[in-house]
């Protein structure tokens, strides 16, 4: 007998949690929020400029002491951070003045006195970016955030009802602003990176908003007399086999990719295993349920029927 | 639903034959893929920079440097057509250069019509198009004319210099030895170049931020000390510093400048010590006699990018039309400017704007621990969805197999780069085509719930769940393609894998399961459904 997650025939009362669920989710949004306000992003130098080298030492060096060999060189306040094991750090430094050799020579620099220093120490990688190139990357992806968005919204109000692409985009906005609040919480380098993972934690939760709308558009047009309240709850858990089978099949690899994989995506797939959670809570406990208070009736739903519902009416 | 014409069949098998044809290239050792003959797809997957290790450099023009060359040559071009006007030359004075306009009195305002007319003349649009590159006005006073380069001018004029551009970095690089660079332009003004390999980019700095203008001046001997030591050169003159120290005046017109250089080589002088020695064109070795016999006894200056390289006596006229630049070099230095001035000068000045390098270590133990990760990753989801949905789950796992076969099929032909990014793009791909039999599958648990046939389950649970597949996948191509036209850089990356992977998922985890399903219920005909 095949394995099932969730048993058959599951009849949960999601619809009665909402008020519950609207709650925490506004709560978790504002705290979110509040915690990027105050706490902010960990930008990296894709957005912030400056320059980045990540060194790899022989043996775990102390980090104080490191940090000092590091300012004496004298090329500006020095952010020393871990990266995946104590043996590898992370330097990060201000954009120098001047021209192109500039930044390569605070690199000689700084790998002179390091190499002096401590035996065996290897540079791994070097990035710098520049203040101009760093604003022009916010914007290009705080449009690409906002596009995708719009979009979505658009594409879902087309394809179902408005109320739908209300609904959907709602949930969206929970399911980034509490993954940005994540990174402001656990202060990871937030970089490019990360915001092609926002990008497709949009669309894995859009995935499960999308199946689920689906089946309550299928449901209203199939129970026309059904109350709105039982159509949504029958269509949630009609779904539910498939959104937690998908959701634990994602989250099995994405954690493989978390413990095993390389330490330059580790906040990617970060991102992604905290967004698919949310995702997934959202999908169930918010999107839908936010259809009754948006007042969606059956017949909203089939509009090609119109002729059946006027009928109807009549009689 | 369950229905297959043969030419279906054949034309799926065929689809997924070709992208693994294409595919193959990746498995097999380059002894293997040499020996290939003519005719077999041979094109490997190119791994990003990330990946492999390597340089990344975004170089970014000042389009205002640009504009400032611009107006430098038509100050030539109204100089000479002025004087080599019909009816005598015509003169003028207070040439200015200032506020991006080329602004000058005419000595007889008379000939003012004349002057604008032949002006209008050499400036007229050429070829196709019909906006003007240069305005050609009337001043407030009599006899002053002011030209304005047009957007349309300025546009025009930054594109050739950095196509020019270009061309010069690809010389340049070549010149080092280095292996496969890419060189492409973004944006009006910027140009990415990406060396694999490349540990250290300081030589390829070295390299790419020199303008190499190279110019022989007259020094001008004439001018009165005191005032150049106050900063102010006679009209016609300028001060340069001098690369050993001080500075120097001479003439502002260069007798000759490097693009008539046809050869630069690392030599050495009389004491042994590594200089420069150069070749001019036969126009340029011309002017350079003509130059040198009329100066004979006086100093003139070899300057690169504005310094004063070098300021030798002129001892006798040098007629061979060729040279040698001698000061302080040591065989590396002597060997860069000999680049430089072999590829010729940029156009106009790059900065580096961002750099990104990665050693080939890191790169290797990314790509170690990725395989390792998408290995495991795979597997467990192989093994969720076998267990799941036992015969099923393996026709999912095939087609999710066959998933990454053709990804990477594709990729390799269309000649796209996997990144890091490339890679988390693909697991979630794989993701994607898990999804679409989950809900497939589910569905058909649904229906057998109901109590249906297993045929009309199965038909019914393709056709509801292929609905839904198409919905929520034409909603992750439409991020995609945002993430393409917005994103930059590793975006880009994960976009195009994310992007090839929807389409292909579509295919193998709807069209392939499908057909798997089809053949398997039409042969053996099961009566129940463990699923």
């Amino acid at each position: 007998m095949p394995l099932k997650l969730v048993p058959d025939n599951t009849n949960i009362g999601f619809v009665k949690l909402r008020f519950i669920a609207f709650a925490l989710t506004l709560l978790l949004t504002i705290g979110a929020g509040a915690l990027l306000a105050v706490r902010g992003l960990n930008l990296g130098v894709d957005f912030v400029g400056g320059l980045t080298m990540q060194v790899e030492f022989a043996q775990a060096p102390a980090i104080d002491e490191l940090r000092e060999r590091v300012d004496r060189v004298g090329v500006g306040d020095s952010a020393l951070q871990e990266f995946g094991n104590a043996r590898t750090i992370l330097i990060r430094l201000p954009l120098p003045e001047g021209d192109q050799t500039a930044v390569q020579r605070v690199v000689a620099k700084v790998r002179g006195a390091l190499e002096a220093d401590y035996k065996g120490v290897k540079f791994a990688r070097v990035e710098s970016v520049s203040g101009k190139v760093s604003d022009e990357l916010i914007k290009d992806g705080l449009w690409a955030v906002g596009l995708s968005m719009l979009f979505v919204a658009l594409f879902t109000w087309f394809r179902f009802e408005w109320y739908f692409g209300v609904s959907t985009v709602v949930a969206l906005v929970h399911d980034v602003v509490v993954t940005l609040g994540f990174f402001s919480l656990t202060q990871l380098e937030f970089d490019l990176n990360i915001v092609a993972a926002v990008l497709t934690i949009i669309g894995y939760s859009l995935n499960d908003k999308v199946v689920i709308d689906d089946r309550v558009r299928e449901n209203l047009r199939k129970y026309r007399q059904m109350d709105i309240k039982q159509i949504i709850d029958l269509s949630v858990n009609e779904t539910l086999p498939r959104t937690v089978m998908t959701s634990v099949t994602l989250l099995a690899a994405l954690v493989a990719l978390l413990v095993l994989g390389p330490e330059v995506i580790f906040g990617f797939t970060a991102a992604m295993v905290l967004g698919i959670v949310v995702g997934t809570y959202s999908s169930i406990f918010v999107s839908s349920s936010l259809l009754i208070s948006l007042g969606v009736k059956p017949r909203a739903a089939a509009p090609e029927d119109k002729r059946a519902a006027g009928a109807e009416r009549i009689g | 639903m369950l229905d297959f014409p043969k030419w279906k069949i054949w034309s799926i098998w065929a689809v997924i034959g070709l992208c693994a044809l294409l595919a193959l290239p990746n498995a097999l050792p380059p002894s293997v893929l040499n020996s290939l003959p003519d005719g077999l797809p041979k094109s490997q997957l190119p791994l990003g920079l990330d990946l492999r290790g390597g340089s990344h450099l975004m170089l970014e023009a000042l389009p205002t440097d640009v504009e400032k060359a611009k107006l430098e040559s038509l100050e030539d071009t109204v100089r000479g057509e002025l004087r080599a006007a019909t009816g005598g030359p015509i003169g003028f004075t207070d040439l200015s250069l200032a506020g991006n306009r080329l602004r000058f009195t005419l000595t007889d305002p008379a000939r003012t019509d004349q002057a604008v007319q032949l002006l209008l003349k050499v400036t007229s649009p050429l070829g196709l198009s019909t906006a003007r590159e240069v305005d050609v006005a009337r001043g407030s006073l009599p006899g002053e004319i002011i030209l304005t380069p047009t957007q349309a001018g300025i546009d025009a004029a930054v594109d050739s210099a950095m196509a020019q551009a270009v061309e010069v970095i690809r010389k340049r690089i070549d010149e080092l030895g280095t292996r496969e660079p890419t060189i492409v332009r973004q944006g009006a003004t910027r140009i990415v170049v990406q060396v694999p390999g490349l540990q250290d980019p300081e030589a390829l700095k070295a390299l790419l931020g020199k303008t190499a203008k190279l110019e022989f001046k007259l020094a001008d001997i004439t001018a009165d000390p005191v005032e150049v030591a106050e900063g102010r050169a006679p009209p016609g003159s300028q001060i340069l510093p001098v690369q050993q120290g001080g500075q120097m005046v001479v003439k502002r017109r260069a007798i000759i400048t490097g693009d008539q250089l046809v050869d630069a080589q690392v030599s050495t002088d009389q004491n042994g010590a590594p200089a420069v020695s150069f070749r001019f064109d036969s126009t340029g070795g011309r002017r350079f006699a003509q130059a040198t016999t009329e100066n004979v006894g006086r100093p003139f200056a070899i300057v690169l990018d504005g310094v004063v390289i070098s300021a030798p006596n002129i001892n006798e006229p040098i007629l061979g039309g060729s040279g040698i630049i001698m000061g302080n070099y040591t065989v590396q230095t002597a060997n860069e400017l000999a680049i430089l001035l072999r590829s010729g000068k940029l156009p106009v000045e790059l900065k580096v704007v961002e750099e990104r390098t990665v050693g080939p270590d890191l790169g290797a133990d990314s790509i170690r621990a990725g395989a390792i990760a998408s290995v495991v990753a795979v597997l467990a989801v192989a093994v969720l969805m076998v267990i799941t949905y036992g015969r099923f789950g393996v026709y999912a796992v095939v087609a999710l197999f066959f998933n990454v076969v053709m990804i990477l099929g594709i990729m390799s032909a269309a000649g796209f780069t996997l990144t890091l990014p490339g890679i988390a793009g693909m697991v979630l791909t794989i993701g994607a085509a898990v999804d679409a039999n989950v809900l497939i599958n589910e569905r058909i648990r649904e229906e057998q719930r109901k109590g249906r046939g297993v045929v009309t389950s199965i038909e019914t649970g393709f056709k509801e769940a292929t609905r839904t597949i198409w919905d929520a996948n034409s909603l992750n191509i439409i991020v995609a393609i945002i993430m393409f036209a917005f994103g930059s850089g590793p975006i880009k990356g994960f976009a195009v894998v994310l992007s090839i992977g929807i389409a292909t998922s579509v295919f193998t985890a709807v069209t392939l399961v499908r057909l798997m399903v089809s053949r398997w219920v039409a042969g053996a005909r099961p009566q129940a459904l463990s699923i």
